[in-house]
């Protein structure tokens, strides 16, 4: 135990440990005391949407027609109307509906296709030069200017990396 | 371009017709895509439309320059040159009907279109005369990649590329080739082979006409299923299915001619005799005969060079075609008489068939 659990949400040590089982699979949420009061973990009331969001995408049968896609605001209903999906994101808030619906449409429920990589490492890179650009101010901001050089150089790399041309 | 020499110019699928597409006319790939983060054409406000058209239209356009291609607005074109575009399958029944803010992308040779804003924020098409299913595949993959360069499709690494319609959902790929399988027809074998193809995963349409209605023989035979499979090994399944249903195309014609080779020429002759002389051919009618004398092309009672006039001549038969040959609209009633009266002008020069031609040993 050298290494203290450090919270789901940010990095600091996590100080709630939540576990849950849902459908017979077991989650696990590890939040600081600042992550679980903003998410609402202490206050049961608050506590028991997220709870009844994540079970009813498990099992659609139990709030038919209430689910409805943050993203675009299509529903379920909207689905069983006209058969197509609102959004990309749809294909996550009804996935417990759409799960067993693939099984008999398809060969198979997972992907073995093609894999849109050029898009893919371009949208590693701007993740990643993201994430150095926030620990380069962090580092700054905390005078570890070793660090902040080195994060610096790394971030010119990546970026002359994401000015190639993609491979082919 | 514009689409009025976009139609004036000789299409792939009429003119490009040799003894190497006997059996199967033509080969299509089209590939769904849809751009990250944005709602799904059918779901879309008219100005999140506009922005999708936008910007899929300026990525086609690197890809197939406006100059030499036709890129058009939906809401440009006319009601019948729509239905021209319908009949030579570069654009949907669906997306001719569609709102504000759909768009098509086709190349001068008419091989390639691009839809945007149908079901699917692309749809993409790569169309070959004949069976050409890995140069086709070669050409959509290359087209595909190079537009991911500019634009972020929406997939997921389970899911693969993800549609409107959860049932084109993975490759985002329909594979079709669509046969002419008369003596199929002529035997009464076509609903065994459906059930046959059906059971691997493939599915079988008509063609031409309303629905399943398969005048002229001609059947569509796809790829049902999108996901759980790659492009390759999809391909690879219905190769090997289209191969069958070929080798059971020319086992069922060696049957008729061994059988009844008088009744199989009566068929050929008097379809040649109609072609001639009639002065009312509807659609489906003529779709018959033509088939026919393609018929009897391939069996050799006609030379090989005329493939490709019957393969016009299925285009332009059908209604669009037919009225804006004649420059105007006409009810069916009129249609008919316009149909046979162009055909009657293409077969007065017409080669006549020579049975005597024709051996029982096909290759």
């Amino acid at each position: 135990m050298a290494n203290p659990l450090k919270c789901d949400l940010c990095d600091k040590p996590a100080t709630v440990h939540l576990t849950q089982i849902v459908s017979s699979k077991v989650h696990k949420v590890d939040l600081c005391e600042a992550c679980a009061q903003a998410k609402g973990v202490t206050d049961p009331s608050g506590f028991s949407l997220s709870d009844l969001l994540l079970k009813a995408s498990l099992t659609p049968e139990s709030s038919s027609g209430a689910l409805r896609c943050e993203s675009c605001g299509y529903t379920q209903l909207d689905f069983k109307k006209h058969g197509r999906f609102g959004c990309p994101a749809c294909y996550d808030t009804f996935k417990g509906m759409l799960d067993p619906m693939l099984d008999g449409m398809h060969k198979g429920i997972t992907h073995s296709g093609k894999v849109p990589q050029t898009a893919l490492a371009r949208k590693f890179l701007h993740e990643k030069l993201s994430k150095l650009e926030l620990d380069l101010t962090d580092a700054i901001k905390s005078e570890r200017y070793e660090e902040a050089a080195r994060t610096r150089d790394e971030i010119s790399q990546v970026k002359q990396a994401a000015n190639q041309p993609p491979p082919r | 371009m514009t689409i009025a020499s976009l139609i004036a110019t000789p299409s792939e699928l009429t003119d490009a017709a040799s003894n190497k597409t006997a059996i199967v006319l033509m080969t299509r790939i089209r590939l769904a895509r849809n751009l990250a983060g944005r709602p799904f054409s059918g779901w879309a406000t008219p100005a999140q439309r506009a922005k999708i058209a936008e910007t899929c239209s300026a990525a086609v356009a690197a890809a197939l320059p406006i100059k030499r291609n036709l890129s058009v607005s939906v809401s440009e074109l006319g009601e019948l040159e729509k239905q021209i575009l319908v009949e030579r399958h570069l654009i949907s029944r669906e997306l001719s009907g569609s709102k504000q803010g759909s768009a098509v992308i086709i190349s001068k040779d008419q091989t390639v279109s691009v839809m945007v804003n149908e079901e699917d924020h692309l749809r993409i098409q790569v169309l070959r005369a004949g069976f050409q299913l890995k140069k086709s595949w070669n050409i959509i993959n290359d087209l595909d990649t190079s537009l991911e360069s500019s634009l972020d499709f929406a997939f997921s690494p389970t899911l693969g590329y993800l549609t409107a319609c959860p049932t084109n959902l993975g490759t985002g790929m329909r594979a079709s080739a669509m046969m002419h399988l008369p003596a199929l027809v002529i035997a009464s074998q076509m609903e065994k082979v459906v059930r046959a193809v059906n059971q691997l995963g493939m599915v079988v349409r008509g063609l031409f006409g309303e629905g399943s209605d398969a005048s002229g023989s001609i059947f569509q035979i796809s790829n049902q299923t999108t996901l759980g499979e790659s492009e390759e090994a999809i391909l690879k399944r219905l190769t090997s299915v289209l191969q069958s249903i070929i080798e059971h195309e020319l086992n069922a014609r060696e049957k008729l001619l061994e059988a009844d080779a008088g009744k199989l020429f009566d068929k050929v002759g008097r379809a040649f005799g109609i072609l001639q002389n009639s002065h009312l051919l509807n659609s489906s009618e003529a779709m018959n005969l033509l088939s026919l004398i393609r018929l009897g092309i391939d069996l050799g009672a006609f030379p090989d060079a005329n493939r490709s006039t019957i393969d016009r001549l299925f285009i332009e038969a059908q209604p669009g075609h037919l009225q804006h040959a004649q420059k105007g609209e006409f009810d069916p009633g009129q249609r008919d008489l316009l149909r046979a009266a162009h055909l009657r002008s293409e077969f007065a020069n017409f080669v006549r068939p020579d049975f005597s031609l024709i051996n029982s040993e096909m290759n």
